[in-house]
């Protein structure tokens, strides 16, 4: 299965997700945001880091690369599209994925595992995992506090699109464990359709336990499965 | 032509630099300080010489890259 | 009566007077700037070159040594390390958050310079108490600076360390080492080649920011007026530097480039004149081709320019179209600024005319050398006689709580969580430990990192203060399973011009230079800051070690502070002593006072304690180096990170809070085999429970202890 990692002029995650995907048996090609096909690709990922220096707004000039049009098409055509961190902020500009994402709580950059529970399991990101299951992923952003407005909330959580809520060890979600003020404690969501995921944490640094977590495995095994469920 | 683009985020979404000051200031003894709100300012130059259209124009760029609809609002003023 | 140009630029009459013998006549406006400049203090190591022959680098695992842009050693298979260690002391104190940022941008530069990707950064970090707001401003701006630079450029920051006393309220410290890795095919050079290539511009545009500024900040020291440096602040930009990064890696995977040189203190004149002297050859340079931020810029303001971002390249005339090609994928700014010549001239044009014609080598290689006077400071025998005034008994609990509740002894995770520490899936052993260890994916191999100083203990005592900071350093890589394997460091120091300061350094140079020879492990490189002095007060002196550890194969579970289990037996070895409490942390912070003399270190002892750290590694669940706070502190930590309490032996308090030199913390499950054979070995007591008991009769909750640990940052940052 194909998956066309995109790097854009400031992705630094575009070499560990593909070491990550590499792991779990999927064939990660690297695309360069000025590429203007992805026909070959089973599945897309737009990785961590800071497009375009995270100038402006996060993720706001990353939209407008060349690449994007066609990664809105794959969109919308059912390919498997999944956004971590950086990538996810780039979901939302484009309007793939509701809400948005802004500075940090207390106003700084949040690098530390941290524990998310599995909230749906109807997407590309968690159709392998169980609900409730908690899962210990690093965290590593200052604009990740996930925000929007009440209306789509209340849209979001009636079509239950979120994936995933930052929670403590045992799976309790409140503010106590949430660590940089997202709204609902979301850290994690998709699209209506399932096929586009984003999520702040980064699965792609927890799939070895010699790096101290192998949870996040399970997402990205999701994703990689979803592929050839998904025909692209 | 210049226009002062102003961003600033809708009311009800969360604004963690304007709450943290409005903190700074309340522990200052600004008591009766209820509320910062921050935004962006932007000055856009343009090679136009109608103003209404050249208005349009930077609108357009509001809508498409300047602001965030979903978080933010903005206002666009002609500035000398 | 106006001062003569060349005072105006920090030049003394006798260096004009060594300019105007070089050219044989009187020099023009851009070449007195260009050699105001290249002998400052920062650029021409005046005070201290003579001086730094003293360490060894000629080990046959040392492909480069020092004056290079960066260290380079042999990890074997191919596989080379480039590091470096630097210093952004001055602008850091003008500007925390730009200062500490660019600093971070400088040294990538000069390990990517080498053809390596730079692949982790460590911070050790100095300012005075956070009682003081300002201090609070300074540390808040400094470590934003880091993270806001570093996670956005995309290297890792594994670590580092942090001191706070008084004497650095006027003059924080913010130190950075990088690392790099490549492969031996990869290592470039600056030497430049033959002529007729062509030497090309890459990077940011050229602006007005910094300006004089290597000899401005860094070799004139800060009063009152400090705020009216401001302009010369260079700003970082962390997208562009990422962007040039991935440009260079690819025009050296293409093999495009004749040789690079990175763009720092001096821009323009340095790189031009460094990479034409290396090679032997020289260089016109066409200022009109130079691209600009602002397009009035003089002669000497973009010969000086500071802008960050930027590298010249040597290309051959063929390759030329290819590099440009390169430069417009990642989107850097590019100019064709000269061409490579014949001779060792450095010649400058602007709008068609000579305006600078000089030696290239003349601007390094003739700098003035000082062989400034040296004093022993006349009080030094009354502060080894005033040792701290030890009460008979003290209530070990309350000690311990006070020392966890001190910011450099708490937990730094307020630091280090705002480092992006994971990326590139390289650290096995992140930061908050006694070093840092990261793998090299695709291998076997291992590289751990400490960085350590200690600037007290060096002011009371600077050659056996730096002895025991290299031995320190050894023995955090070798407990976190690597071997020592080479060093570089950096030597922060006050005014010069004062003997005792020179005498300081001298002794310094000389204690790390012995030790590292003990231990057999070259010095590859290195950064003097001077004229760290605020209003006539000197700072302590801060010499900073980083020290890089090899294991191949790394152990596939090094040693964590968090992997004590209930029932496992504590275990000091090496030597014990109980008297060893000047510059402790318990005279520190309990008894608020400095001087005695601290102990030497036996290097016998030290380099059977350290090869035996390195030994057990592989098989020992916790290994943990004794320093600051002594077993109390030590112990602490790896109750609080393993979530245990631990019952402890009796012994005096003595043993438990003063800070010998060079001894490490086993923790091991019953019946494991130490193994020890010259080393002196003793039996601590068991982990388990969830108090730190001391004996029978007095001990402290887990919980408390690590409620105050955890808050020692926090709590003071508030407000």
């Amino acid at each position: 299965m194909r998956v066309a990692v995109i790097v854009f002029p400031g992705s630094n995650c575009e070499l560990d997700t593909v070491h990550a995907l590499r792991l779990l048996g999927a064939e990660p090609d690297l695309v360069f945001h000025r590429e203007t096909d992805l026909s070959g690709a089973d599945g897309i990922v737009l990785p961590g880091g800071f497009a375009h220096g995270d100038y402006l707004r996060t993720g706001a000039i990353a939209r407008f690369s060349p690449v994007m049009a066609e990664v809105e098409r794959h969109a919308a055509a059912g390919t498997p599209v999944l956004g971590i961190c950086n990538g996810f902020q780039i979901l939302t500009e484009a309007g793939l994925l509701p809400g948005a994402l802004v500075a940090n709580r207390d106003l700084r950059f949040i690098c530390r595992p941290i524990h998310v529970r599995v909230e749906s399991t109807d997407s590309i990101l968690t159709r392998n995992a169980e609900v409730g299951r908690v899962l210990r992923i690093p965290l590593n952003s200052y604009e990740g506090n996930f925000v929007l407005d009440p209306s789509a909330l209340e849209a979001l959580n009636d079509r239950d699109g979120v994936l995933l809520r930052y929670s403590d060890s045992t799976g309790n979600v409140g503010d106590g464990s949430n660590p940089n003020g997202s709204t609902n404690s979301i850290a994690g969501t998709t699209n209506a359709a399932g096929n586009v995921a984003g999520l702040m944490p980064h699965p792609e640094r927890a799939v070895e336990e010699i790096l101290g977590s192998s949870d996040g495995r399970v997402l990205l095994e999701s994703f990689v499965s979803s592929m050839e469920a998904i025909p692209a | 032509m210049r226009f002062r683009v102003q961003v600033m985020r809708r009311p009800g979404i969360a604004d963690p630099e304007g709450a943290t000051t409005a903190r700074a200031l309340n522990d200052l003894g600004y008591a009766e300080v209820t509320g910062v709100h921050f935004g962006r300012d932007i000055v856009v130059e343009v090679d136009i010489g109608d103003e209404a259209a050249a208005h349009a124009r930077v609108t357009e760029m509001c809508e498409r890259l300047l602001a965030n609809p979903v978080i933010e609002d903005y206002t666009v003023e002609r500035i000398l | 009566m106006t001062e003569p140009a060349h005072r105006l630029l920090g030049m003394t009459d006798d260096e004009y007077e060594s300019v105007i013998t070089i050219l044989d006549r009187t020099p023009a406006t851009a070449e007195l700037a260009m050699y105001s400049v290249m002998w400052s203090e920062h650029c021409s190591y005046k005070s201290s070159r003579g001086l730094l022959g003293r360490f060894r680098s000629n080990y046959p695992w040392v492909v480069l040594g020092p004056g290079e842009n960066a260290g380079v050693v042999d990890l074997g298979d191919g596989w080379l390390a480039a590091l470096r260690i630097e210093s952004h002391n001055h602008p850091s104190f003008v500007e925390p958050y730009q200062g500490a940022a660019t600093g971070v941008g400088g040294i990538l530069r000069d390990i990517f310079t080498m053809g390596a990707r730079p692949v982790a950064v460590w911070d050790p970090l100095r300012f005075g108490p956070l009682s003081d707001a300002h201090n609070r401003y300074l540390f808040s701006g400094v470590v934003s600076g880091i993270a806001g630079y570093g996670n956005a450029v995309g290297v890792p920051t594994l670590g580092g360390e942090v001191e706070f006393a008084d004497r650095f309220s006027g003059n924080p410290l913010v130190n950075v080492m990088a690392l790099g890795l490549l492969k031996e095919e990869q290592l470039v050079t600056r030497a430049a080649g033959n002529a007729g290539d062509v030497a090309i511009l890459l990077g940011s545009s050229t602006g007005r920011d910094g300006i004089g500024g290597a000899s401005i900040l860094a070799s004139a020291s800060f009063d009152e007026d400090s705020g009216v440096k401001r302009p010369s602040v260079q700003v970082g930009d962390p997208f562009e530097e990422k962007k040039l990064i991935e440009a260079c890696l690819e025009l050296y995977d293409r093999g495009l480039l004749a040789a690079i040189q990175d763009l720092g203190a001096a821009g323009i004149s340095c790189a031009t004149s460094e990479s034409a002297s290396a090679g032997g050859m020289g260089m016109d340079v066409d200022l009109d081709a130079v691209h600009l931020r602002e397009s009035d810029m003089t002669a000497g303001e973009i010969l000086m320019s500071e802008s960050q971002e930027r590298m010249l390249a040597i290309v051959e005339p063929d390759n030329v179209e290819a590099v440009l090609a390169v430069a417009e994928k990642w989107e850097v700014g590019v100019s064709e600024i000269g061409t490579i010549t014949d001779g060792d001239l450095l010649r400058v044009f602007q709008g068609g005319e000579e305006i600078a014609s000089i030696p290239a080598a003349s601007l390094s290689d003739d700098a003035p050398l000082y062989d400034r006077p040296a004093r022993r400071p006349e009080d030094l025998d009354e502060i080894w006689a005033d040792a701290p005034p030890l009460p008979d008994h003290v209530n070990l609990p309350d000690v311990l709580l006070e020392l966890l509740d001190d910011p450099a002894l708490g937990d730094r995770s307020w630091i280090s969580e705002q480092y992006d520490h994971m990326l590139f899936l390289q650290t096995v052993v992140e930061p908050g430990h006694d070093g840092s260890l990261l793998r090299i994916k695709g291998t076997s191999k291992g590289l751990a990192v400490s960085t350590d100083g200690d600037s007290l203990r060096c002011f009371l005592d600077p050659r056996r203060g730096a002895k025991r900071l290299i031995y320190e350093s050894a023995l955090n890589v070798a407990v976190t399973g690597a071997a020592p394997y080479a060093v570089v460091d950096n030597l922060n120091f006050g005014n010069p011009e004062k003997p005792e300061i020179m005498w300081q350094f001298i002794e310094t140079v000389d204690g790390m230079a012995d030790a590292c020879e003990h231990l057999n492990v070259p010095v590859v490189g290195g950064n003097v800051s001077f004229y760290n002095e605020t209003d006539g007060v000197d700072i302590y002196p801060a010499p900073v070690v980083g020290m890089l550890g090899f294991a191949d194969p790394m152990p596939e579970n090094p040693p964590r502070l968090d992997r004590a289990e209930e029932g496992m037996e504590i275990w000091l070895v090496g030597p014990e002593s109980g008297d060893d409490f000047a510059a402790s942390a318990y005279s520190r912070v309990l008894l608020d006072h400095l001087g005695g003399r601290p102990e030497a270190v036996d290097p016998t002892v030290a380099l059977a304690v350290v090869a035996h750290a390195a030994r057990l590694a592989p098989n020992v669940p916790v290994l943990h180096d004794v320093s600051a706070g002594g077993l109390a502190v030590a112990i602490a930590e790896i109750c609080i990170r393993s979530g245990i309490g631990a019952a402890l032996d009796d012994m005096a308090w003595e043993l438990l809070l003063d800070e010998a030199p060079i001894r490490f913390i086993a923790v091991t499950p019953v019946g494991t085999d130490l193994g020890i054979g010259n080393v002196p070995i003793r039996w601590l007591g068991v982990m388990g429970g969830n108090r730190i008991a001391f004996g029978r009769h007095s001990s402290v909750p887990l919980d408390e202890s690590t409620r105050v640990w955890r808050e020692a940052i926090p709590r003071r940052m508030v407000g």
